[in-house]
């Protein structure tokens, strides 16, 4: 995409965060929503552009009273909101509309209303319930994990290492009000916490909670008429690899990272040291190292040392997941709109952890279990 | 009341021969007739060349531990806790499965190490490809 030529001018998350069972899932779409709406200014006869995945954006666009001239459903998992970004500075740029909202809202712990309730174990004639439901996979803890014991041995990883991943996010929940954890915890914590699929014990898993967020993008040459300080969006990337996690090209690196990683760089036109800010989508602990590593941040086998010696906690020189992440801000399913709202606030310096002077942050989602991948840079400094 | 089983899997028209394979004791793999590239999950194609001229042929059977998880969580058909693999086949692909025949402990899963193919009856129409270490 073109640098810069399409901004963030709303962004928010839904009132409440964590429990919601009085909201059903189309309506935490549309709480996000209402709240991105007031945040930029706009009412919903202002957006011509819906994008969202988990509702589709026939619901999303009627429950709100909108009528698009462009919509994007791509859902592709927890990624799909970079996905829609994308897509959607794609659409501005082409004029197909001019003002984009994007909803994510999903009742992930209280199951009001959500109609897309993944049939985990189910078998089937689709190739992933074919050859891999068959084995006993009951959800992203037995599934997501598999990976990682073949990452550990080839680089000779410990248990403690990939403890540190949780206890290092918590450090950060505990600076947010909002995270749904937030008491300090240590390596012992973790490695003491009852065992979900070995070697992932349960808190080296994510959350599962109720929640929304939505933005609403528009082009640079339109975002002065904006209440809000405009972030714009410096670099894109999306890619693909595989729904079965069992083929995989390589079980210690995922390609999907690395083709969307390396697009969103090669457009933004940065180097890793201009980065202020990561954000690396957290369903289970090994993510954000593989998410350091694909991204480019660290050599291949070199991100549990580099979380290990503080890099990524507060006061560290690239701090990750400063919301407290999926371990322990909020984690309703797909995760990776609040990944993106955290981006957004860092960039506006609003965070309830701010990085100090942050200009350059960035957005790294994982769909599925890294089945796919999209990847948002974003800065706050005007083109 | 019927037993509960684990979820079985549906054959189509490309991957009918794998199922009937299994059915019959062999691990059924293809093969391209034009790159050699042999692959899996079937598919009457080659994902590397695109060629439609493509083999079926019996593996060895023959595979190590390329990675796994042991889970401790219930799943239907299952007894908590047990493995769920990916085994990297002698031939080159890799698929998941369940390690049967051993403790279901990280000490005795080890990775590499070396194993074998059974199949286990599920229906009349279904067996499970699953791995055991060799020699066990």
């Amino acid at each position: 995409m073109k640098r810069k030529s399409v901004t963030v001018v709303g962004a928010a998350e839904t009132t409440e965060m964590g429990n919601i069972p009085n909201l059903s899932q189309i309506a935490l779409h549309a709480d996000a929503a209402l709240n991105t709406l007031a945040d930029a200014g706009l009412k919903p006869s202002d957006i011509d552009g819906v994008a969202t995945a988990g509702e589709a954006p026939t619901s999303v666009a009627h429950y709100l009273g909108i009528t698009p001239t462009w919509v994007d459903g791509t859902s592709i998992g927890g990624c799909s909101f970079m996905i829609h970004v994308r897509h959607a500075a794609a659409a501005i740029n082409e004029g197909f509309c001019k003002t984009v909202l994007i909803t994510h809202g999903e009742s992930g712990h209280s199951r009001v209303g959500s109609g897309d309730r993944r049939r985990w174990g189910g078998g089937g004639a689709g190739l992933p319930e074919q050859f891999e439901a068959p084995y006993g996979v009951v959800g992203p803890p037995s599934t997501f994990t598999i990976p990682w014991l073949r990452y550990a041995k080839k680089y000779g990883i410990r248990e403690e290492q990939l403890a540190m991943v949780s206890v290092i996010q918590r450090e950060w929940a505990g600076k947010n009000p909002r995270a749904t954890f937030r008491d300090p915890i240590t390596v012992e914590d973790v490695l003491n916490s009852r065992m979900i699929a070995y070697p992932f014990r349960l808190l080296m898993c994510c959350l599962v909670t109720d929640g929304g967020g939505a933005l609403i993008l528009t082009s640079a040459e339109r975002a002065r008429d904006f209440p809000r300080k405009p972030i714009y969006i410096l670099g894109t990337g999306e890619s693909v690899e595989t729904p079965m996690v069992s083929q995989m090209e390589d079980c210690t690196t995922s390609r999907a990272f690395r083709v969307s990683g390396k697009k969103a760089f090669d457009e933004a036109g940065i180097t890793h040291k201009d980065v202020d800010h990561l954000m690396v989508y957290d369903a289970f602990a090994h993510l954000p190292i593989y998410g350091l590593e694909d991204l480019g941040f660290c050599k291949p086998g070199e991100a549990p040392e580099f979380i290990w010696e503080r890099n990524t906690a507060p006061g560290g020189k690239l701090p990750l997941n400063t919301n407290g992440g999926g371990l322990s801000y909020m984690h309703s399913g797909m995760y990776g709109m609040y990944a993106m709202q955290e981006c957004v606030r860092q960039l506006r310096g609003i965070a309830p952890a701010q990085v100090p002077g942050a200009k350059i942050s960035i957005a790294q989602g994982v769909g599925g279990m890294f089945a796919a991948a999209g990847t948002i840079i974003f800065s706050n400094e005007p083109p | 009341m019927a037993e509960i089983r684990r979820p079985l899997p549906v054959p189509t028209p490309e991957t009918l021969h794998f199922w009937e394979g299994a059915k019959a004791g062999e691990l059924r793999l293809q093969r391209c007739d034009a790159c050699r590239h042999v692959y899996f999950p079937p598919r009457p194609f080659c994902p590397k060349c695109a060629s439609r001229k493509v083999s079926v042929f019996k593996a060895s059977g023959r595979a190590k531990l390329y990675s796994y998880v042991i889970n401790h969580r219930p799943a239907p058909g299952f007894t908590s806790p047990y493995s769920i693999a990916v085994v990297e086949l002698a031939e080159g692909p890799r698929m998941m499965t369940n390690i049967v025949g051993c403790p279901q402990t990280p000490e005795a899963l080890q990775l590499d190490m070396p194993l074998e193919v059974v199949f286990e009856k599920q229906t009349d129409a279904i067996a499970l490809p699953l791995f055991r270490p060799v020699g066990k």
